[in-house]
Order: structure tokens, then sequence, then C-alpha cells
């Protein structure tokens, strides 16, 4: 009984629990005691088993009634008739607009549709919960190799970790001149912040801060270079804009 | 908006881990949503630098232990219920899937909820520990008596006074 190795060393192998350090230590062992070995395997295979049965589970779909208090429902349907209500009301702007425009593109009516098109883009995708984003952040190479591509210049999705918020991932949308990304971030409380990257921004040589308050989202947007920015958050206008900030130094280092 | 979303995305993995627990369908969804209720009434003790998912089981863990206090002892099982998850199954799955939950009802409580947080779940030794608010050492003999009690019983030695023999 003078083993080296515990009965829950061999638990903690069989469930990768192990600490690395000893992982070595344990393989060596097993080789050496057979029987043990067996039973190793056999308890992964009841995980296994566990698993094979009870997955599909995760599957089906989840009945109405455990939506908490149905409150959540509400709330993303709240969301999603907000975003349609905007992309509505754009149309109607746009019309009237439209003169004006073609007139003499204001840099101040191109920037207002691109805080519009980030705060639809951010109340649309914040809520989701099973699919927020396209390409996750353990992609991070990928997705920002792939939307670099899609949008015709290098793109650097900016760290944010020292406030608090994590990468979640980005995705790809369509925007009034071709493609524009969306990057998603949040935080330890689950807030969650947005930054939209469209091309082709007229560089109008105006590279200020302006700050659009969208049906209750922040947003903070520039142009810079032939990038528009735009960052959508719901944490009150003075962290959103300290949180631009720091976005707009990171893309201009 | 965090809280909801946060205690929805939670809701596949209580729905999967009550089900093989309860071994019913419908008793196990009845589980989640008190246990999402509870959840969402003590949101605010919730302590934030913890993780939700240990909470979430805890909760679910503590509702499951009262009710089959109060409801007595009935073990609940009959083959109509058995066969509900197997539907779309294959029959070698189907023969899978009603002897693992067979073997699971004969484990019990206390072992069959460690052995479901750390094989299915894949919930970590101190995670379980805090979630069912027993120390550390209670979790592994738990989960070592279950393990052997499952291994025997699927083996066909399905008398729930089995002793586990040790190899």
């Amino acid at each position: 009984m003078n083993s080296p190795i515990s009965e829950d060393d061999l638990h903690a192998y069989a469930d990768g629990q192990l600490a690395p350090a000893q992982l070595t230590q344990v393989e060596a062992w097993l080789a050496a005691h057979p029987e043990r070995r067996t039973q190793v395997a056999d308890w992964r295979a009841q995980s296994a088993h566990l698993h094979r049965v009870y997955d599909r589970v995760l599957d089906e779909p989840v009945p109405a009634r455990l939506l908490p208090a149905a409150n959540a429902s509400r709330w993303l349907d709240r969301h999603k008739v907000a975003a349609v209500a905007w992309l509505m009301l754009g149309t109607v702007m746009g019309y009237f607009l439209r003169a004006e425009i073609v007139r003499d593109s204001q840099p101040a009516l191109v920037a207002t549709s691109l805080s519009r098109q980030a705060a639809v883009a951010h109340a649309v995708f914040v809520p989701e919960v099973r699919h927020p984003v396209e390409v996750g952040a353990d992609q991070e190479a990928h997705l920002v190799g792939w939307l670099s591509k899609r949008l015709g210049a290098a793109l650097k999705p900016p760290k944010l970790d020292e406030v608090g918020y994590q990468l979640v991932g980005g995705r790809l949308l369509p925007g009034d001149k071709g493609e524009v990304a969306q990057f998603m971030y949040e935080n330890a409380t689950h807030n969650r912040l947005t930054l939209y990257v469209r091309p082709n921004a007229p560089n109008t040589g105006d590279t200020a801060f302006r700050h659009a308050r969208e049906d209750g989202i922040d947003v903070f947007y520039w142009v810079d270079g032939h990038f528009g920015y735009a960052l959508s958050g719901n944490t009150g206008r003075e962290d959103m804009l300290r949180l631009a900030t720091l976005v707009y130094q990171q893309q201009t280092r | 908006m965090s809280s909801r979303d946060a205690i929805i995305a939670e809701i596949p993995r209580l729905r999967r881990y009550a089900r093989a627990l309860t071994g019913r369908a419908d008793v196990a969804d009845d589980l989640v949503q008190d246990t999402l209720e509870r959840a969402l009434d003590k949101w605010h003790f919730w302590q934030r630098e913890r993780d939700l998912r240990p909470w979430l089981f805890s909760i679910m863990h503590n509702l499951h232990v009262d009710g089959r206090r109060r409801e007595s002892r009935v073990e609940f099982h009959d083959d109509d219920d058995l066969l509900l998850p197997v539907q779309r199954a294959t029959q070698t799955d189907a023969l899978e899937v009603r002897d693992l939950e067979r073997a699971l009802t004969l484990l019990p409580l206390d072992q069959r909820e460690v052995l479901l947080l750390i094989g299915l779940e894949e919930m970590s030794y101190a995670e379980v520990a805090r979630a069912l608010k027993i120390p550390q050492g209670t979790v592994m003999s738990r989960l070592s008596r279950a393990r052997g009690r499952l291994k025997a019983v699927l083996a066909g030695e399905s008398t729930p006074q089995l002793k586990v023999v040790k190899p």
C-alpha cells in the first residue's frame, strides 16, 4: 500500500484533472500496473457512456416554460423590435436626406449613418445567447485573417483585458458600401460591447470623437484612416468614453 | 441584460443533468424550472467572483434533496417513462439508454450526483465540493464508490446492497 500513486490520482487522471506535473509520474506508474490501467479505461468508458446517452438533451429545444419569467424572451423581442424600428427609421430618413447627401456628402451625415448602423448591429447580436459571433476568440488568428481579407485591409481587434473585457469573437455584416466587421467583447458580469468597423470611410480629415445615444445604447464613433469605427455599449456615457478612448489609442498606435 | 441571459445559457446543461439525475423528462424539467426561479430570486446574493454554473447546480441539488424529502422516498420509474428519450434512437442505443438509466437509479443519490457532475458535466472536483457543500475528500470517496457500483450494476450484479469488490 505504499504506492506513490493514490486512488484519487487515478480518478484525476481519468477525468483529465491531474496537475500537469504529476502526469508523467502517473503514466509511468500505470504502464507498470495493467490492472489499474484497465480500471481507468473503464471509468473513462463510463463517462463516455453518460455522454452518449444524455448529450442529446443539449440539442432538444428548451421548453418555453423554462425561459425564466418569460421576461427574458420579452427582453430579446423588445430589442429585435427596436432594431427593426431603427432600420425602418433609417430608410425613411435616408429618403428625406438623400438630396443633401448627394449635394455635399457631409461628414456629419455619413457619421450618423455609421453610429446608427453600429447601434442596430449591436442591438441585434448582443442578446444572442448561442450565436453571438460567427468566429470565436478561441480562433483569433483565423478571425483576424478572415475579416482582414474580406474588408481588404489589415484589421486588429483591440485588447480590452486591462479594463476587464475579453474578446468574444467577431462576425461579418453587410453594410451600405460593402462589408463591415463587428467584434464583440464581454466582461465578467456578462456585459457586452461591440466594435463596428467599416472600411472605405470617406477620409474627411475629421477624426473627432462623436457621441450618439441610440435607443439606450451609447455609441462613440470616429473616422481614422480608411476605417470608420463605432463602439457601442450600455454602461453609460462616461464609461463608454473611457473604453472608446482606449480603443482609439490602440487603433492609431 | 446579463443576469437572465447568463442563466438562460446554462439551461441545456441543467436539463441534461436533471434528466440523468431524475431519470424522467417531466420531473427533470420541473426541477430545472424551480432551479431557474430560485436562481433569479437569489440573483443578488450571487457572489460574482464565483462561477455561475456550480452555483446553479448547487441550487438544483438543494431543491432536489428537499423535494425527495418531502415526497417520501418514492422511486419514480415505470416502463413508459423509461422509453421516453429513446424514441429517435436506434435499437442498440435504446438498450444502452435503458441499461444506463436503470443502473443510475440503483446508485444512492449522493453517489449519483457526484458521478454525473464529474463524468457528465465535467465539473472540477473543487466545483463539485462547492456545489454540494461537502469536503473534496468526500467527493473523491463518493466518486470511487459510484464508479465501482455502476460497473457492477452494468455487469449484471444488480443487487442494491452489493459490496464493491476491490481489485
